[in-house]
């Protein structure tokens, strides 16, 4: 993509022409949002700090999904599924193995990623509808392996959780999620950096040749099987230190908590909405989405105190519905998602007055 | 090698494998069960057929991957479980049965026109993930819609002609000196076996359909080629919202009959999930394929009940699953598709 800069702004040298923050009013900008966001959580409200935790590890998992979906243009319908693997790794490597923390979210990439990179085979041989088919049976088996009787003492069988130790580093014990948030922060900052300088060096752009034409990729240079199995890989890691996140924040991991097939799709669903191949989607679809849940139980639970004979089912209906609705609204109306419109509203404040 | 020999080879190559397989499992197997649950195999893939055929069918029309099918077979259950006055005493139409499953039927006929019209064909030309999503999320609003409209309590109250316990018997001669019951006789559950008819019957009259008719005929036109098709005059766009009405159709009967084992709930769905690995087992593009691929599904399901080992027992809700993904490895364009899926 082309980018439009003002008139007066260009590189003198080669570190001003790779860095990402390229001016003093844009670390200001920066740096004012980071302390925004540290503060947020000490605001003491509950809504804020579990909102503010459930973005951040969703934005970890969708960038996780962008690089594989977005970047590579692989289907996958499975990352949920990652996630929980990458929970149990975290729970067990910080029960049994004794792992600190930031030893287990690394570990529980790791893990995920190895279990992505089993499942990511058939994207060698197939490829679209067919490898959504293959992740799908990822989604199926590995929730499915998580219930067995015989893992009872470390997936906790037929209960379909296992507690998650609270965590300490530095001798502070982040048991109450107002100070656990801050890991989620931090790392999802990690994680972003990480994700924007992937997509934009040597291994990003033979992603996007993967997605744009596989034959041409191939014709110069980019090894197909490397690199799709990179994307997997890549996208498990992520979905694997989110899935971390949510155990640590949630105390538990388990099918009891969700990581079903609908995850996936919801997944799918805000990377869509937010913007596919862009790094800023993640979190746009994610914020949308999840305000727009949470809207949606709101709503729920506002009627079900009017009608407590049908509350049961206002309760669970007005989150797939309102997901669909805005999921299906958005694929005719703006298949490119929240980031075009936002690229749109800056072009045109830039472009101002000449140009609405 | 020319292809003949190959071929033979190939049959002789699985036919092998198969024999080795059934050696290596031959101690962990209770061979007894094993008639039985052949026989549920089948009966039970036909209506995994059934649900894979209507998906196959929009497929070949439109190149769409239908995966709310199985959401499709949960509205049409609902509904007919609606139309014949599931609700009770409040109902406001009560119909028999089977005039019930025809409003059903009716209604599907147009919840598939209004897919295909305003969710479908502004996707025209988009990316296979747009399209994939697009469905998805129909899938969504239905499982929402049929969320507020019924609620989430399965119910038990559907009007099928068959209860559960009613079966023929089929005498069979006692197998050497085994001095189990039940090994004189096969069952044959009523409500199986018609579940299994109407299936085979409404697969028969659809191949019919797209053999001899001129509708049928210009859909299979136009599932070769759109433009070619179109220049010969048919018209592209009613084939595409003629599918989705038949596969509504479809859904709705496979609604009805996994409804008459099972009562009618929200989980209907995810049973139906299971016809996406009986059309790739099959390939995507034959109905044949389709039919023989719900059947072998059926049939692995209730084989991998018969084995002694518990954990092999607990995997028949992964079975097609597991199933999908050796076929994705071996032979991804399935027993009878087409060889045009592109390798890498």
């Amino acid at each position: 993509m082309a980018v439009l800069r003002p008139a007066g702004d260009f590189d003198r040298s080669y570190e001003q022409d790779m860095s990402l923050v390229r001016q003093k009013w844009q670390w200001g900008v920066l740096i004012a949002g980071l302390i925004v966001l540290f503060a947020l959580p000490r605001l003491g409200n509950t809504y804020i700090v579990t909102t503010l935790n459930q973005i951040a590890y969703t934005v970890v998992a969708l960038q996780g999904l962008n690089l594989l979906t977005g970047y590579t243009g692989q289907i996958s319908l499975g990352q949920a599924a990652f996630m929980l693997v990458g929970g149990y790794a975290a729970g067990l490597g910080a029960k049994e193995l004794g792992l600190p923390f930031y030893l287990s979210i690394p570990f529980a990439g790791l893990m995920a990623g190895l279990v992505g990179l089993i499942f990511g085979l058939p994207a060698l041989r197939v490829k679209g509808f067919y490898l959504a088919m293959a992740t799908l049976a990822a989604q199926f088996i590995i929730p499915w392996l998580t219930r067995q009787p015989k893992f009872e003492r470390y997936m906790g069988g037929t209960n379909g959780f296992i507690e998650v130790p609270v965590i300490t580093f530095l001798g502070h014990r982040f048991g109450e999620l107002s100070d656990f948030v801050y890991i989620s922060l931090v790392v999802m900052l990690i994680t972003t950096v990480l994700t924007i300088n992937v997509t934009r060096t040597r291994i990003g752009r033979a992603f996007v040749s993967v997605r744009d034409n596989d034959l041409a990729a191939e014709l110069l240079g980019v090894n197909l099987f490397h690199y799709k199995l990179r994307a997997f890989f890549l996208a498990a890691f992520f979905a694997g230190i989110a899935g971390s996140l949510r155990a640590f924040s949630q105390r538990g991991v388990g099918t009891q908590f969700g990581y079903g097939l609908e995850e996936s799709v919801l997944f799918l669903g805000m990377l869509v909405i937010g913007g596919l191949g862009t790094n800023l989607g993640p979190f746009l679809g994610a914020i949308f989405i999840i305000l727009v849940e949470d809207l949606a139980l709101w709503m729920g639970a506002t009627l079900a105190e009017t009608f407590p004979a049908q509350a049961a089912q206002l309760l669970t209906s007005f989150r797939p519905l309102f997901f669909g609705l805005a999921l299906v609204l958005f694929l005719i109306f703006e298949p490119r998602g929240l980031t075009h419109r936002w690229r749109l509203l800056k072009a045109s404040w830039r472009l101002r007055p000449f140009a609405r | 090698m020319d292809k003949r020999t190959k071929r033979i080879r190939n049959l002789f190559v699985t036919i092998g494998v198969a024999l080795l397989v059934v050696w290596l499992i031959r101690p962990y197997t209770n061979w007894i069960l094993v008639p039985q649950q052949i026989i549920n195999g089948i009966l039970n893939g036909g209506t995994l057929a059934l649900i894979a055929l209507g998906i196959v069918l929009i497929y070949k029309a439109s190149e769409v991957f239908n995966f709310a099918a199985g959401h499709m077979v949960m509205i049409g259950a609902y509904l007919v479980w609606w139309f014949a006055g599931g609700v009770g005493e409040s109902a406001l139409i009560s119909l028999p049965l089977w005039a019930a499953i025809i409003a059903g039927m009716i209604v599907a006929v147009f919840i598939g026109f209004f897919i295909e019209r305003f969710a479908l064909r502004p996707m025209t030309g988009q990316p296979l993930l747009a399209i994939i999503l697009m469905t998805l999320g129909m899938a969504q609003i239905m499982q929402g819609l049929t969320t507020v409209l019924f609620g989430v309590t399965p119910k038990g109250n559907f009007p099928a002609p068959f209860s559960p316990s009613d079966v023929f018997n089929i005498p069979i001669a006692p197998i050497n000196d085994v001095s189990i019951v039940f090994l004189n006789r096969l069952q044959l559950g009523h409500a199986r076996l018609a579940t299994f008819i109407v299936a085979l019957l409404a697969a028969a009259i659809f191949v019919a359909f797209f053999n001899y008719t001129r509708t049928g005929l210009a859909m299979r036109a136009t599932s070769e080629n759109h433009e070619l098709a179109q220049s010969v005059g048919i018209k592209v766009s009613r084939v595409f919202g003629l599918s989705w009405a038949i596969a509504g159709v479809i859904a709705t009967l496979g609604g009805v009959l996994l409804a008459t084992l099972t009562g009618v709930s929200l989980s209907l769905s995810t049973v139906a999930l299971a016809a996406f690995p009986a059309i790739l087992l099959g390939g995507l593009e034959s109905f044949l394929g389709a039919i023989v691929g719900g059947l072998l599904v059926g049939i692995t399901v209730a084989l991998v009940q018969t084995s002694t080992v518990v954990e092999v027992r607990n995997s028949a809700e992964i079975a097609p699953y597991v199933l999908l993904l050796i076929v994705l490895l071996i032979r991804p364009e399935g027993l009878f598709g087409q060889k045009r899926i592109e390798r890498i």
